[in-house]
């Protein structure tokens, strides 16, 4: 018989070594779909290293990559602290992109000090009412968060399509459904010269800091923590759990909404139902990597956009499809879980079966 | 109004409305067995996309239709068994074990789409299921056309529908299943396997909701898409919760969604010069979204649902 039992407290190494340990198993892992495929394992895995390492571009690539993962996985992280599961982060993107150019792309006549903030103040707002909406579905109604949330995105991108085919359509888009481009003084300064790298990745950065002091050194951030450890508990202390949710889950919301608003104002210009490839379901893969802490997001943005980049270029290299980025992905979160699990119990072999338990 | 007269005695209204409700009828028998015994599977959209690149790639690459579906219940069952033992014997977050299922197996089945067919920009096409015209029974007006030209897929999604029902309401398994989804301990002292009842209904609920998938690509379609799933899991996952866990009630929630779709293109038709089609598209997931809320506080979930439970603790 094997048996379950808990191991206490889990020590501070096995917190930094699981998400490790998982993202080198994921990697690992790959070797088959990549034997599968029929590439040479050795020199693909050389040139997924390498189109991320190779050169200062594609490094640079890389953190322009993890630059709306930060967002979207502090996005993850703050919600699932509350256990509030806003699995929406992908329609907040798109509600903070379709702000960024409702504002942005000359609405409004400003110079850069006025017009940046204001784009970033209308794009967080527009993700968080994306994400207000189901966390008082839940709050007043009792309904489901993870179903509604989930829903939001379908229709949310639909919108996107009928607004950019209406009022956000740019006349000179040769008919492709393409909103106008973001004005000069709504744009994101760029980092480097010739890289596309772009001033949203210093604004994700300080998001981290600032969810990471509000969670830690806040009376907020212990609401949120009592909120998601035992919800029943919390209320009785006094905790007002249904205005935490809500707190919850618009600054959540604004968050992937700031996602959308770097990828507008800082990277494309424009925005395009192609916008996101999925980052606001990536976001779960970071925030889980990082064992909800906001600073271990930062880290695991950069190894998710460590794969995405690398397994582009060895893609094209090598004509392997560009899904074993997200095989990858998906992977890293199952091994995560799983290490998870050997962190909190161990497990033990005895000799024979219990009866009588 | 008397448009909308004429299109409910439309023969091809009901025909269209069963099937668009088939694939969701596996989806949501598929989930109710698996929340039943007490775990949610949320693996459910990619299981769905697993289901319909299987089972038509399975039919591509020379097998039966019926042996392609067959592929896919195997392929969606395969992975049912991995969100099982995450989240029974491991008893892992249910949400976010079932996410990871549907991110690896959306992923892998685009992945393997893509390095079997490499250089194709259209995927080839199937000869798929075909309607069934039953002698003497086709001719029925109205009824006939209705029930009996649907595929045999169609007939599949309600005959399983009969076999859950009748598992979960007249077997002694089937009580076993409810049980485990409310009372693990209590199954436990009888000294039944809670682990195995657990792992079976999650097993066999995801091989139903591959089969919603596999209606995609070889009954409604003849080909794979990426994107071609569009939500129908997550879809079924709301009409669960709508149907109170009951197969009868997932049964009528599956038609009537179904019946608000077929509506909703043939309206889109009618005013489609005056509002966008996006409204129109929109519409199915606004009205699970709704039906959502107005059942939610009635809803009676079962009772030990995302709950872990280990063997020798408490």
């Amino acid at each position: 018989m094997i048996e379950i039992e808990p191991r206490g407290e889990i020590s501070r190494t096995a917190r930094v070594a699981i998400p490790v340990a998982a993202a080198l198993v994921a990697l690992a892992l790959a070797a088959l779909p990549l034997a599968f495929a029929g590439a040479p394992i050795i020199p693909a895995y050389a040139q997924m290293f390498s189109g991320v390492f190779g050169s200062v571009f594609s490094f640079t690539e890389m953190l322009t990559r993890a630059t709306p993962l930060i967002f979207t996985g502090l996005a993850a992280a703050l919600a699932f602290k509350a256990r509030l599961w806003n699995i929406g982060a992908e329609g907040q993107l798109y509600l903070g992109a379709m702000a960024t150019v409702a504002v942005g792309a000359g609405a409004i006549d400003a110079p850069p000090l006025v017009l940046v903030p204001l784009v970033m103040v209308a794009g967080a707002a527009a993700g968080g009412l994306g994400m207000l909406g189901p966390a008082w579905l839940k709050t007043r109604f009792g309904a489901d968060e993870v179903v509604t949330s989930l829903l939001l995105n379908f229709i949310i991108l639909i919108f996107v399509q009928m607004m950019l085919e209406g009022p956000l359509k740019d006349p000179m888009g040769m008919g492709w459904p393409q909103s106008e481009p973001v004005v000069d003084a709504a744009t994101l300064p760029r980092l480097i010269d010739r890289m596309r790298l772009h001033a949203g990745l210093i604004v994700a950065l300080a998001a981290a800091v600032v969810v990471h002091v509000a969670l830690a050194r806040t009376t907020w951030g212990f609401r949120i923590r009592a909120v998601g450890e035992n919800a029943a508990a919390a209320r009785h202390a006094g905790i007002g759990v249904s205005r935490t949710l809500l707190a919850v889950g618009f600054i959540s919301g604004a968050l992937a909404g700031l996602a959308g608003v770097s990828e507008v104002a800082g990277l494309k210009g424009y925005l395009t139902t192609d916008l996101s490839p999925g980052y606001g379901y990536s976001g779960i893969v970071v925030a889980m990597l990082a064992g909800l802490s906001p600073m271990g997001v930062v880290l695991a943005a950069l190894y998710v956009a460590s794969v995405f980049v690398g397994a582009d270029s060895m893609s094209r290299a090598m004509g392997v499809s560009s899904f074993l980025a997200d095989l990858v992905v998906a992977l890293s979160l199952i091994s995560v879980l799983v290490g998870g699990f050997f962190a909190r119990y161990r497990l033990r072999f005895t000799g024979r079966g219990r009866a009588g338990t | 109004m008397m448009d909308l007269l004429q299109i409910f005695l439309n023969e091809s209204f009901w025909v269209a409305s069963l099937r668009i409700a088939t694939p969701l009828i596996f989806g949501v028998i598929g989930a109710l067995l698996c929340e039943r015994a007490g775990v949610l599977n949320l693996g459910i959209e990619g299981i769905f996309v697993v289901g319909a690149m299987v089972g038509w790639m399975a039919v591509w690459q020379g097998a039966s239709l019926w042996m392609g579906v067959a592929a896919a219940a195997g392929a969606g069952a395969l992975f049912g068994l991995l969100h099982a033992i995450l989240t029974v014997p491991l008893g892992l977050s249910q949400h976010v074990s079932g996410l990871g299922i549907t991110l690896f197996a959306t992923s892998a089945a685009s992945f393997l789409y893509r390095t079997l067919l490499p250089d194709v920009t259209s995927p080839p096409r199937i000869t798929p299921f075909q309607p069934m015209d039953v002698p003497v029974l086709s001719d029925i007006p109205f009824l006939g056309p209705v029930v009996f030209q649907q595929t045999a897929l169609t007939w599949l999604a309600l005959v399983m529908v009969g076999v859950v029902w009748w598992v979960m309401e007249r077997t002694p398994l089937g009580v076993a299943i409810k049980a485990v989804g409310d009372n693990p301990e209590a199954v436990n002292a009888q000294g039944l396997s809670v682990y195995g009842l657990r792992i079976g209904a999650v097993t066999a609920g995801s091989a139903l909701m591959a089969l919603g998938g596999a209606f995609l690509t070889m009954s409604a379609f003849d080909a794979f898409f990426f994107g071609m799933v569009n939500g129908r899991g997550w879809i079924s996952i709301a009409l669960v919760i709508f149907a109170s866990w009951r197969p009868g009630k997932a049964l009528l929630g599956a038609l009537l969604f179904g019946m608000f779709d077929a509506l909703q293109v043939r309206l889109q038709t009618e005013a489609g010069a005056v509002v966008p089609p996006q409204v129109f598209l929109m519409a199915p997931y606004i009205l699970s979204i709704v039906a959502l809320v107005i059942v939610a506080r009635r809803a009676e979930y079962p009772r030990a649902l995302l709950k872990p439970w280990f063997r020798g603790q408490r």
